[in-house]
């Protein structure tokens, strides 16, 4: 589309939208991103922060085994709190699904509401809940099934448990729209031809839904990498996650240079994961379905 | 099709939902190798006994025997019945070839003997070459044969259609009707169509069950229906039908009456038995009914009445006739280019004639229903 045709026949409301959204995306997302990329190629200047000369200094040293091994440790545990809201969140998405459409507003509605509280706070909550003072070990030691408090904070299952717990709704959202999409009529031919329970689950809803499944993952796995507060607070000062690098770099260390290589590394990482998803969508498109039906 | 051998044998069924019955105290028996229609207006309850029969619904009371073993309590995916789904219902996500080697997979066969039967079945529908192929790549009609060798490949004991050809345009559901009706021949299999369309089911099947409101209307062959409707229901759900009313004057023989009809008294033939006074209605399809010119000589002998307007149908010409009393009654000729009268033009008068014996006698319904 020309960008003169598309000017000439949009409304004033519809001008006006898309201008505000894209001024406010230029000057909030876009400039800044911007600022994060010149910056990534500039060097440190303990006076003014940032300085010349321009290099690729701090790309090479993003590189360094360090990093990679920090790099391979927050995907296994972003990874790792995927499967684990994947797990969680289907049987879940299921029963809603096969609820009638009233109850299911009112499910998902009650599945929002802890996140108008914010997640920070939440996160705290967390603490309370797996610390030595805790109310799992308060519990277990009132029945007696343990001697002393288990060590549940500080480790990376606390992470886990944080990442699964605040990024749930991205998984369920997904699955439970394409679900609540499933023709029931092909649960019940499936049936007829002779297929049981778990056959059915296994060759019908699952292939069906893969592209829920997919878009779930995507929307766990993507901001589970930045997360750092969650791994701050629960895992402990350790570069668990990319975020805790970046973080680390701009307020602790204050190499900004640094932690805006890492910035854009983390963003191309992503994009390119994106554009993974895109591509595997728009094949699947065309097949008239994602998956093979398990066989 | 072999008559004495009962395939399955409905005894008793009730269902209901949320209180309302839709079905009670219902019996069938289907032989093996017919291809039987469940014939009525939705609502009546046919899709229910398809799907208690299917096992996708359980009948509240009464059973369902298959062979001698009672199957009511058998799940849908244990019984050897398949199904071909009004909106076909076929896996998306699946080639042809999948779709239609599934229930092969589910039941275990063996991998070597999946692909020949699967290349078979989709012979028999002439689509092997398309195997290869997702079901939104195929046609409507492509889509309905898929359907049908999905289900025939199990080779089930008994074939359950749910309106299964309501979705295509009428030319290839009358070229879909014959496919049918050949397949069936060829595999021997019992198909129990559900339809609400009457020329469908008389088409295709050996055998028509009328339903309406949950009631059996009428069980015979598609002649039976057709020339002698039990009710007034059958009469007129089967085909267009005219409605004259009567009275009978005098019983004349056995199952013989004088009818008065329209002002003029009749002899005629009825199956029923009357005694004189009784109301009847006189049925006539509006294809047993010839349009002549009329003759003052003769007019005293005939039904006479005005054209009212007069319908080209290609094959047919349709004319609306009212008669004396005011009743409007339907005629369909077919055209015979020779015959110099055969035009006429509205308001002309003319009289109407049929061949003795064609019309049907019945007892007046009092509360009549609405077809």
């Amino acid at each position: 589309m020309k960008l003169n045709n598309f000017t000439f026949n949009c409304g004033i409301f519809k001008c006006l939208a898309i201008g505000l959204a894209s001024l406010w995306l230029t000057l909030f997302v876009f400039f800044p991103s911007v600022l994060v990329m010149i910056t990534s190629f500039l060097t440190r200047d303990p006076q003014n922060t940032v300085a010349l000369p321009v290099n690729i200094a701090n790309y090479q040293k993003a590189f360094d085994p360090l990093y990679l091994q920090v790099f391979l440790d927050s995907l296994t545990m972003s990874v790792l709190a995927t499967i684990c809201c994947l797990l969680i969140a289907y049987p879940f998405a299921l029963a809603i699904s096969k609820l009638d459409k009233r109850l299911q507003a009112i499910a998902l509605f009650l599945m929002i509401v802890p996140f108008w509280t914010n997640s920070l706070v939440r996160t705290y909550a967390i603490q309370f809940i797996l610390g030595k003072q805790g109310l799992i070990n308060k519990a277990l030691l009132a029945l007696d099934a343990i001697d002393k408090p288990l060590q549940l904070m500080y480790t990376q299952g606390a992470v886990i448990i944080g990442l699964c717990y605040i990024l749930l709704p991205f998984m369920v959202l997904p699955l439970f729209s394409s679900l609540e999409k499933l023709d029931s009529k092909l649960q019940l031919a499936a049936q007829d031809l002779g297929a049981n329970a778990w056959q059915r689950f296994w060759h019908i809803t699952i292939p069906l839904t893969m592209p829920g499944i997919v878009a779930g993952c995507l929307m766990v796995l993507l901001p589970s990498m930045g997360m750092y507060y969650i791994a701050d607070l629960l895992g402990g000062a350790k570069n668990l996650l990319l975020g805790n690098v970046i973080k680390t770099q701009f307020l602790n260390t204050r190499d900004w240079p640094f932690g805006s290589a890492f910035s854009v590394l983390l963003m191309l990482l992503l994009a390119f994961m994106l554009w993974l998803y895109f591509r595997a969508a728009k094949f699947a498109n065309k097949q008239g379905g994602l998956g093979d039906a398990n066989f | 099709m072999n008559d004495s051998v009962a395939l399955l044998q409905l005894r008793g069924l009730e269902k209901s939902y949320a209180g309302h019955s839709i079905l009670s105290g219902f019996d069938l028996t289907i032989f093996d190798g017919e291809f039987f229609t469940l014939l009525g207006p939705s609502g009546c309850g046919k899709t229910t006994i398809l799907n208690m029969i299917a096992g996708m619904e359980m009948p509240d009371a009464g059973s369902i025997v298959l062979l001698g073993n009672d199957i009511s309590q058998v799940p849908a995916e244990k019984r050897p019945i398949n199904t071909v789904f009004q909106s076909y219902a076929l896996f998306p996500h699946m080639t042809v070839f999948d779709n239609v080697a599934f229930g092969l997979r589910m039941q275990g066969v063996e991998k070597k003997q999946i692909k020949p039967r699967v290349l078979e079945a989709l012979e028999m529908v002439q689509l092997a070459h398309l195997a290869d192929r997702k079901p939104a790549q195929l046609s409507g009609g492509q889509q309905q044969r898929v359907a049908i060798a999905r289900a025939v490949v199990n080779q089930p004991k008994v074939l359950l259609l749910d309106e299964s050809l309501s979705a295509l345009d009428y030319k290839l559901r009358q070229q879909m009707q014959l496919e049918l009706k050949r397949l069936q021949r060829k595999l021997g299999i019992t198909f129990i169509y559900v339809t609400h369309d009457q020329e469908e089911a008389l088409s295709m099947s050996d055998r028509i069950l009328v339903m309406h409101q949950g009631k059996v209307q009428q069980l015979g062959t598609p002649r039976q229906i057709y020339e002698n409707p039990a009710n007034l229901f059958v009469a007129r759900f089967i085909g267009e039908i005219n409605q004259l009313d009567g009275e009978i004057v005098s019983v004349d023989g056995d199952h013989t009456y004088d009818v008065k009809v329209e002002g003029l008294q009749w002899t005629l033939k009825a199956q029923h038995n009357f005694t004189a006074g009784d109301k009847v209605h006189v049925l006539l399809r509006p294809e047993d009914l010839r349009v002549e010119y009329i003759d003052d000589f003769h007019a005293s002998q005939y039904l006479v009445g005005t054209v009212v307007e007069r319908n080209y149908k290609g094959k047919t010409l349709d004319s609306l006739i009212r008669l004396g009393s005011g009743i409007e009654v339907l005629a369909s000729e077919f055209f015979n280019e020779d015959d110099p009268s055969f035009d006429y033009r509205p308001n002309q008068k003319v009289a109407l004639k049929w061949v003795p014996g064609w019309e049907v006698v019945m007892p007046a319904e009092k509360s009549e229903v609405a077809a």
